[in-house]
């Protein structure tokens, strides 16, 4: 058992945890952040998506003690006072879903794409960067403009 | 996944005494095969030493002759990196064809190589550029390094600190990926060094991994142009053959990607 203090979502969040528990689990079991979600287990989805010190990752491949002392990022930190985030909002406005399964990391990996790419975002650079997350259902047409509107969206808000 | 005790590291020393003392240690670095393979009880480590945060194998330094990378810097850091775009473009853009953009935020260019996965692209570049492994121990030519599949002449132990590349006069990378896993099908680099010498690095096609084609060496350094690749015949019995796509399949594509590469390496 490792002894591990994460932030998460702005809130310090510590336990004594297996050293083999994954990124993921912690979320979800310890602190029953349960957004992310576990969808193929082999890194190839993408719906386990958070933002570990600003970055996208796949928090099926990485421990939670690797995370120790890092700022963890979830779907469930990305709303403020009741509003969503502009890139959430956009997925509403555009039905960037179906059932929805793969949505978190979709809008972490966008996020995450508006950060290293710009705001302004072609559609081949969306459905290009968009390889390390799987949508079942809907052929990824709304995905796309849903990260497009969203990442316009995003322009001069401070809480990226 | 079996249970596993994590350390880490303070430095390279301090990981390497760990490595020493556990039962079946294994460093971790990015983890992005390692974690997986674990996941899947292929791999069942009683220790972890976790060297990524260690500043000392961290960085990326270019001059006009030499691009040296930190072992534990990301494939991220690499596709990112201005002086790297500037010196060898072609390792730029290999780096950012490695896995996803979240894969690439975690995995590193010591796993990569440590590991030495028959489909890596890492290896190609390595091989091709003729780069200089450096480890806790010794420095290692790329000749020398790459022994088969998943395995290198790397001791039980020995840590990868950094890696040399020399900066070539031109250099590309062409790689077929699987549709579905992003792996090499097939990926050549081909490079000409400052001193006029061909050298040509193919991985995930061969059977023994991540080779050097030297028919088509000997055919580009007469004429350094695509159709000059035409005239060579590649052993399709050296090749892989798997679901995914027949030896003959892989011999022909390697033809293909050593064309490709040589056009844009021209251009």
């Amino acid at each position: 058992m490792t002894s591990v203090s994460i932030t998460v979502n702005g809130k310090n969040a510590s336990a004594e945890i297996e050293d083999r528990t994954l990124l993921v689990e912690f979320l979800r079991e310890t602190l029953r952040l349960t957004g992310t979600h576990i969808g193929c287990d082999t890194s190839q989805c993408g719906a386990c998506v958070v933002h570990v010190n600003g970055l996208a990752v796949k928090s099926c491949t990485m421990f939670a003690v690797q995370a120790n002392g890092a700022e963890v990022v979830t779907i469930e930190g990305l709303a403020s006072d009741g509003a969503l985030h502009p890139m959430q909002q956009a997925f509403h406005e555009h039905h960037g879903l179906q059932c929805g399964f793969c949505t978190p990391g979709m809008i972490m990996t966008a996020i995450d794409m508006v950060r290293r790419l710009g705001p302004k975002l072609e559609e081949a650079t969306i459905r290009h960067d968009l390889e390390g997350n799987i949508c079942r259902c809907t052929g990824y047409h709304n995905i796309v403009r849903a990260i497009a509107a969203g990442a316009a969206a995003m322009t001069g808000i401070s809480n990226q | 996944m079996y249970e596993t005790t994590y350390h880490l590291a303070s430095d390279v020393k301090d990981a390497a005494a760990r490595f020493a003392a556990a039962g079946e240690g294994r460093y971790l670095a990015g983890g992005q095969t390692l974690i997986p393979t674990m996941k899947q009880r292929l791999a069942a480590p009683s220790d972890l030493i976790d060297i990524s945060r260690l500043a000392e194998l961290r960085g990326i330094a270019a001059s006009g002759e030499l691009v040296t990378i930190g072992a534990a810097t990301t494939h991220a850091e690499v596709q990112r990196s201005d002086a790297v775009s500037r010196a060898i473009p072609a390792l730029a853009a290999l780096a950012g064809l490695i896995g996803d953009p979240a894969v690439r935020h975690r995995g590193t260019l010591g796993g990569s190589l440590a590991n030495d996965d028959p489909a890596a692209d890492y290896p190609a570049a390595v091989l091709a550029l003729g780069a200089t492994i450096h480890t806790d121990k010794r420095a290692i030519p790329a000749d020398l390094f790459f022994t088969g599949l998943f395995a290198t002449v790397l001791d039980d132990g020995e840590i990868i600190t950094k890696v040399a590349f020399p900066v070539p006069a031109k250099a590309a990378y062409e790689k077929f990926k699987h549709p579905a896993s992003g792996y090499a099908m097939t990926g050549v680099f081909v490079a000409r060094t400052k001193q006029g010498e061909v050298r040509v690095a193919v991985t995930g096609a061969g059977n023994r991994g991540v080779f050097r084609a030297g028919d088509i060496e000997k055919v580009l350094a007469d004429h350094f142009f695509p159709a000059a690749i035409d005239a060579v015949t590649i052993d399709a019995g050296a090749m892989l053959s798997d679901i995914h796509g027949s030896a003959v399949y892989r011999a022909n594509l390697v033809k293909v990607m050593a064309k490709r590469a040589v056009r844009a390496a021209a251009s």
